[in-house]
């Protein structure tokens, strides 16, 4: 039986070759909130856990204790029980105890619809229009001139200066759904629709999310960050992002090759020609963690690999392999690796 | 030598060719060879989905798993979704109805024997489109490939833009063929039941297992009906370039969502309520006692069949509805808790008092009660909508929906195949190889299933082909891919038992059980025909006044 499981064992994990994220994600438990929204679900969830726990040990125990009492022991007569048909009381109390259960229910549930939907917009609210795509997202902060993708930053909001962010939340072409447990419930991106979300995080740090929306071939890897920074690093950030991408000599020959392939088709670098808007805007892409919609580590291996055959990192990603030569791809490489 | 050439041609009735026997099944309009055909043909959809299911456990049984490619595994999630729900559990339920409802009214057979074959030639043909898709889909010459998205086929996903080929077309026309088969089969449904109950068989005398037949009827009619609707549209949008779906010509995805849930929600209660049909047949005859609060029980039937038309939008609490239409729903959503609640209670009530026989259609019952409690509570979890935010389309849900689907309603079903087995066949099942069937699919189930939840409360999404190490999820899927293999060795067994008992299993008789309702009165197998004269009954459990002349029931009724 072991050997047998070893083997299926070894035939079903072929692991993938290239070098995964390293770097130590938190577990996006819904029940460590770190934002108004999620801490409001999560105590409403507690409440509906214990009510539904309460319902679960009343009925789990009269049917433990049916099925142990009322199991058939031989007895000397062998006659039928006594043939009971109903009993209107009964019926009444077991109608009327689920009707007040749900109308408490509903309640709790109605005030926490309310008080995370209908929210308003302080004046100092960070905007971020997200625009979902197959199989990455796009962040835009409009009020700041930046555009960026995959890892959304937003400033910390603590009780003495409470700084949410409201996303819009838009698509580009299918359904996709986003999703970070830690901070709020998730909200549809929807073509044709114009939806939004609020995150207020209470912490610094580094939270997970991923595409929650079946959007096609790789929505397996369209993952998502959220880098909650303190006002201080949040305006550093913002700060460096908005500069224009930042070239040296050095790197001339990679970003020629870069500027005259069809990579310019479907990326942006600010400040050059490259203007394209199918895919990830390049502009400070050396300041991200991750690449391929944070289905790798943003380091030089993987860098080339993805330039090279993006399907080995993300089979179906709608990027091409470029078809570069060996130097044409090194040179490309630490082009966009210089971009800060 | 000569004697034995006498008997070979003239004692024994001359065996039929094979040919014969095949035409004569082809061709056939009796209910019971037609409940008979959707049995098989379910259970034969049952493996197919099962083996779909298993590569998809094998898949995620480690997380940057490469056992298939990302496009097989979307393959493999919506062939498994479609064909469990269209091609297993309906028909399945289709074909217990088909041959018990004639039985129990009395009836010689369904009010219109030919629209009940066509019916499931439909639904047959429907299941043999949809996997001609591996043949004929969009792909290499001869090398096509199945539907990829998803069994909802959320728009834009299903237009041609995002879905070059043909492997949505398959989809669309196969649902599109079968839900007319459906459609027949609910319009035969009502009127078989309203129109061909045997005298004395007031609606309030009716056994359970025709009321909830005739209200999922009903249900059919109004949820297919709008379902077959929007697959017409998408096959407008696909042939001939309209834009109902397609969002990038100023189409709705929103719509899509609409018609579909408007038919997906009741469809769950459409699914549930012949399941809820067995058990209030199963447990009574078990328990010795009749069913507790029988008006109670229709009535709550019929405001599930209601409430249940209004409830769909659940399915859509993170597409941004506005506040008003998010509490709506979650209100109608836990209204719905409350009829289901009752029929909890008075099956508990059945079994109060009684003296409870655990034969396997039994084992199988209480099994289904434990489990469709806990279904019903992650529902009204569910119903919260803001939590509803938090634990939509993540594992928590499939978790949930499987816990409804395996854990109630294929309980019941495998409660109903030993409970009507020695009827249909007219053996006795082993009973060993059933009991040994239900503790290997619990255990499987409870593996499988309950570690399900916890991914979810983890932030994991489903339909996705692999997932990142180091979320906490290992663990809990290499656990839930475990009990897959548990519940394999128990459709084994089940398949074993059924094969070994229709050949050598004892004979049932007419009425193995002691049971109550008409379709025991008739010997095992039912003759073509059913009844040599129709009953006439007093009560809704006639075979009871029978067997006790001295306290017969509708001096209660």
């Amino acid at each position: 039986m072991r050997t047998l499981l070893a083997s299926l064992l070894s035939l079903a994990c072929a692991r993938s070759s290239f070098a995964l994220v390293q770097a130590a994600s938190p577990v996006p438990n819904i029940f460590k909130s770190e934002s108004t929204p999620a801490d409001s679900i999560h105590r409403l969830s507690v409440f509906v856990l214990i009510i539904t726990g309460l319902i679960f040990l009343v009925v789990f125990s009269l049917l433990a204790y049916a099925v142990v009492k009322f199991r058939n022991r031989p007895s000397p007569d062998n006659l039928e029980p006594p043939q009971v048909y109903g009993s209107n009381q009964i019926e009444l109390a077991w109608t009327v105890i689920p009707v007040l259960i749900v109308l408490v229910l509903f309640f709790a549930t109605a005030r926490v619809i309310q008080s995370v939907q209908d929210a308003v917009p302080p004046a100092n609210a960070v905007r971020v229009t997200a625009i979902g795509h197959q199989f990455w997202w796009e962040f835009r902060y409009p009020a700041l001139g930046i555009v960026t993708a995959n890892e959304l930053h937003v400033p910390v909001s603590d009780r003495d200066r409470p700084t949410p962010t409201y996303v819009t939340l838009l698509s580009a072409d299918t359904d996709h759904s986003f999703w970070v447990p830690q901070l709020a419930g998730k909200t549809d991106l929807i073509p044709n629709r114009i939806n939004s979300i609020w995150i207020d995080p209470h912490s610094t740090g580094m939270y997970v999310g991923q595409c929650a929306q079946y959007c096609g071939v790789q929505h397996a890897k369209m993952l998502l960050r959220v880098y909650v920074d303190s006002p201080d690093q949040f305006r550093a950030w913002v700060d460096a992002q908005k500069r224009p991408a930042q070239t040296s000599e050095a790197v001339a020959a990679g970003r020629r090759i870069f500027e005259s392939t069809a990579c310019v088709n479907c990326h942006a670098v600010t400040g050059t020609i490259a203007n394209g808007r199918f895919g990830p805007d390049l502009t400070h892409l050396a300041s991200r963690d991750t690449i391929a919609s944070g289905a790798a580590a943003n380091n030089h291996e993987n860098l080339k690999l993805w330039i090279r055959d993006p399907d080995a990192i993300k089979p179906g990603s709608l990027m091409p392999a470029m078809n570069l030569t060996d130097r044409d791809l090194e040179s490309v490489t630490a082009y966009l690796e210089s971009l800060k | 030598m000569s004697s034995e050439s006498i008997a070979l041609t003239g004692v024994h009735e001359p065996s039929r060719p094979l040919g014969n026997v095949l035409h004569s099944w082809i061709t056939t309009v009796d209910h019971k060879r037609i409940g008979i055909l959707y049995i098989l043909y379910a259970l034969l959809m049952l493996v197919i989905g099962g083996i779909e299911a298993t590569i998809i456990r094998i898949q995620l049984i480690v997380p940057h798993n490469n056992f298939v490619s990302p496009e097989f595994f979307n393959q493999m999630f919506t062939m498994h979704g479609t064909t469990m729900i269209f091609f297993v559990v309906m028909p399945m339920l289709f074909g217990f109805g088909n041959y018990l409802v004639p039985l129990m009214i009395g009836a010689r057979d369904m009010a219109f024997p030919r629209l009940n074959a066509f019916s499931f030639w439909l639904t047959a043909f429907g299941g043999l489109l949809l996997y001609f898709s591996f043949i004929g889909g969009n792909g290499l010459y001869g090398t096509g490939a199945a539907p990829d998205v998803g069994w909802w086929a959320y728009s834009p996903l299903t237009s041609k833009a995002f879905s070059p080929g043909h492997n949505t077309e398959f989809w669309t026309l196969s649902l599109l063929v079968s839900g007319f088969g459906s459609i027949g089969t609910a319009v035969n449904f009502i009127a078989t039941i309203l129109c061909l109950r045997c005298p004395g068989m007031t609606l309030g005398k009716m056994p359970l297992l025709p009321w909830l037949n005739l209200v999922t009827a009903g249900m059919v009619l109004f949820a297919i009906s709008p379902l077959t609707a929007a697959q017409i549209l998408l096959c407008l949008d696909r042939f001939l370039g309209a834009h109902f779906f397609d969002t990038q010509a100023g189409g709705s995805a929103v719509l899509w969502m609409h018609f579909f849930w408007i038919f997906g929600h009741p469809e769950v209660y459409i699914l549930v309520l012949p399941a809820f049909a067995f058990i209030s047949e199963i447990v009574p005859v078990f328990s010795r006692k009749p069913i507790f609060g029988y008006p109670i029980m229709v009535a709550a039937s019929v405001g599930i069949g209601f409430v249940s038309f209004s409830v769909w939008a659940h399915h859509m609490f993170t597409i941004g509805m506005n506040s008003y239409a998010n509490g709506f729903f979650a209100l109608t959503s836990m209204v719905v808790g409350i009829p289901t609640g009752i029929k909890i209670f008075n099956w508990l009530g059945t079994m109060w008092g009684g003296k409870l026989l655990f034969k396997t259609p039994m084992l199988f019952c209480i099994g289904f009660l434990f489990q469709f409690l806990m279904a019903g509570l992650t529902g009204i979890m569910l119903a919260a909508a803001p939590f509803n935010w938090q634990l939509n389309n993540s594992y928590f849900v499939v978790a949930h929906f499987h816990y409804v689907i395996v854990g109630g309603i294929l309980f019941a079903i495998f409660g109903a195949f030993y409970y009507w087995f020695p009827k249909m066949s007219g053996r006795l099942y082993n009973e060993t190889l059933g009991k040994l069937h239900f503790w290997l699919l619990i255990i499987g189930f409870h593996l499988t299933f309950d570690f399900m939840h916890i991914p979810g409360i983890l932030g994991m999404p489903r339909r996705i082909y692999t997932y990142e190490p180091g979320r906490g999820w290992e663990i809990w899927n290499l656990i839930v891919t475990i009990g897959v293999f548990f519940q394999i060795a128990a459709i084994i067994v089940f398949a074993a038992n059924l094969v070994y008992s229709i050949f050598k299993g004892k004979l049932a008789g007419n009425d193995p059980w002691d049971a109550w309702t008409l379709e025991w009165s008739v010997p095992s197998p039912p003759p073509e025909y059913n009844f040599a004269t129709i009953p006439v009954v007093n009560s809704r459990r006639p075979l009871w006044d029978i067997k006790h002349p001295e306290d017969p029931d509708w001096q209660y009724e």
